[in-house]
């Protein structure tokens, strides 16, 4: 059990020095594009992690996880414009400008995000299994279409932000500043997660995905830990959604739509689901494989699809199970 | 005489033109074994759901302590010192054996909103899990996920999980089928023992182990209570010896 053990803590530092490393890397090949693509490596990475709480812990599949995505984009988005163009976001009961403060906006975002999340999970964790898929889908969809409408900021064609938000003491629209910022904000929710799965309220989480049931009869109010932990998921996503309105400095209903949601729910399985790291390879996979295989030819996804279908058939952990084994599973 | 433990009055449970329990009124009183026995399909299990919570009767009421549980929503019951075992086992099978056992113990140790240090790292905890571990004998299995025991240590892994949350009725469902002689006997050991602690209502199939542990026997017969009484009575009862017990005499 110990090599293996080891061996999962050997790849983790690796990974981890390589993901340190990789701006003066891509400075030394020549190759600055790289920068950016693991930048958004990294935020897609944070939005599966997040996924991978309620999913591979709570064993609650949801399809709406962009919604909190996309809500978090919005709302750097919508606070960017207000402040261009110096007008209010609201002027009752309080007037409320804009701003282009990261440590104003990104709060801001993933509260909100929080804020949808409480509200979509209190509704849709009273069903389970296909309801709730169905369920959550429905609620993404309606945000999506909600975004779609709203003409004032942009409708269909989105928002375009004038400039990333600001950080005192670093310069966000440096890329290399900004990797570090998705770098940190990963680790940081990384190693949180890390610690919640393995606590008290964790393990309650990891019980509800085995038998509900059975919690329920061993006295735990399962719904509320359940709420919870949609909750903290969402609020996470929304950071990641924050941080990817600043990286394409753009936001659109896109963001929202149900395929996302899906994509994030394609990373969680193809990393391995129950595993945190797993959705970060996922990610990881995932984008690159689009990256390279797009170079070749525009319909990649002919390609990717099968890969997928190998990866699910005979790797039940995904990658990180074809990596450390099934053992080590957290979950 | 005392309020008994728990009282069922005028139980009626029907699932569409089957009636699973007809007016079924019983009294478990505290300290005692009591023994509910049938055929296949007597609303045995049924029974047991609505005390339990998982089923909402029709009709009737029932009381633990005296205070009316009929409504009260499964995770409260919990609280009031009630526990089950699953007749198919029902372990959290991707679980560690000692995390399975965490988790009953934590369920009476307040809210679990804990989100920072490691479960099975609460000292707290830790004083109760091993304890926990020996009276079910499986020290040796701690950190193995419980999914991949043998039946006979899941079933023991089961009722410790019961016995965690120090309930004041255990209701087990057929703690023993499945079981090699063995680890009936075992078995049998355990729940003797936990008779100082809790009152047990037991169903089973396996008479011997009945006739060796219970106190008082409820014979169940079509969603009806053909008789109860002590172990005596029930096996000189002509009514339960026609219903139950003579076929399976025959049936032997």
């Amino acid at each position: 059990m110990f090599p293996r053990f080891d061996r999962k803590y050997f790849c983790l530092s690796c990974s981890a020095l390589l993901l340190i490393l990789l701006p003066f890397l891509a400075t030394l090949a020549g190759e600055p594009y790289l920068v950016s693509l693991f930048s958004r490596i990294l935020i897609y990475a944070l939005a599966a992690a997040s996924l991978d709480l309620i999913l591979g812990y709570g064993g609650l599949v949801s399809l709406g996880h962009a919604a909190f995505f996309g809500i978090g984009a919005y709302a750097v988005g919508i606070l960017a414009h207000h402040d261009f163009e110096e007008t209010v976001l609201f002027s009752w009961p309080l007037a409320i400008p804009g701003s282009d403060n990261a440590l104003v906006a990104w709060p801001v975002a993933i509260l909100v995000a929080a804020i949808l999340a409480a509200i979509i999970g209190a509704l849709s964790l009273r069903t389970s299994g296909m309801h709730f898929i169905m369920i959550t889908l429905a609620f993404a969809q309606m945000l999506f279409f909600f975004f779609v409408s709203l003409e004032g900021y942009g409708g269909d064609d989105g928002l375009t932000l004038f400039s990333r938000n600001t950080l005192p003491g670093l310069d966000l629209s440096d890329d290399v500043h900004f990797y570090y910022v998705c770098l940190a904000s990963l680790c940081a929710f990384l190693f949180l997660a890390g610690r919640l799965v393995e606590s008290r309220f964790g393990m309650v989480i990891r019980g509800c995905r085995e038998s509900e049931k059975r919690m329920q009869s061993l006295g735990f109010p399962t719904y509320r830990y359940k709420l919870l932990c949609f909750v903290i998921a969402g609020a996470a996503a929304g950071l990641a959604g924050a941080l990817i309105a600043n990286q394409v400095e753009y936001v659109s209903p896109g963001l929202m739509h149900w395929t996302r949601s899906a994509i994030i729910l394609v990373m969680v399985l193809l990393g391995g689901s129950g595993t945190l790291y797993g959705p970060v390879l996922g990610a990881a996979a995932f984008l690159l494989l689009e990256e390279i295989l797009s170079i070749y030819t525009e319909h990649w996804m002919l390609y990717f699809g099968p890969v997928l279908i190998l990866v699910v058939l005979f790797a039940r952990h995904g990658l990180f199970g074809i990596l450390f084994g099934k053992e080590k599973r957290h979950g | 005489m005392a309020e008994p433990l728990l009282r069922i009055e005028s139980l009626c449970k029907s699932f569409g033109a089957v009636n699973a329990c007809r007016d079924i009124s019983l009294n478990i009183h505290d300290g005692e074994i009591h023994a509910l026995i049938g055929p296949n399909g007597a609303g045995k299990t049924t029974l047991l759901n609505q005390i339990a919570g998982d089923l909402t009767p029709d009709s009737g009421q029932i009381f633990l302590s005296g205070q009316e549980i009929t409504h009260l929503s499964l995770h409260r019951r919990a609280p009031l010192g009630l526990a089950r075992s699953y007749q198919i086992t029902s372990v959290f099978p991707n679980l560690s054996v000692e995390e399975n056992l965490l988790l009953a113990i934590q369920a009476h140790h307040g809210h679990s909103f804990h989100f920072w240090r490691r479960g099975l790292k609460n000292p707290q905890l830790l004083a109760e899990l091993g304890p926990a571990l020996a009276t079910v004998g499986l020290g040796e299995r701690a950190g193995v996920l419980a999914g991949t025991l043998s039946h006979g240590e899941k079933k023991q892994l089961e009722v410790g999980m019961a016995l965690a949350c120090k309930p004041k009725l255990l209701l087990l469902d057929e703690p023993m089928a499945g079981m090699g002689p063995g680890g009936t006997k075992e078995l049998s050991g355990l729940i003797r023992n936990l008779k100082q602690e809790m009152t047990i209502l037991l169903v089973e199939h396996d008479m011997e182990a009945i006739f060796s542990l219970a106190d008082r026997i409820t014979v169940l017969v079509y969603g009806e209570i053909v008789a109860t009484g002590s172990v005596d009575e029930i096996r000189s009862n002509p009514a339960v010896r026609q219903a139950y017990l003579g076929e399976e005499d025959e049936a032997c």
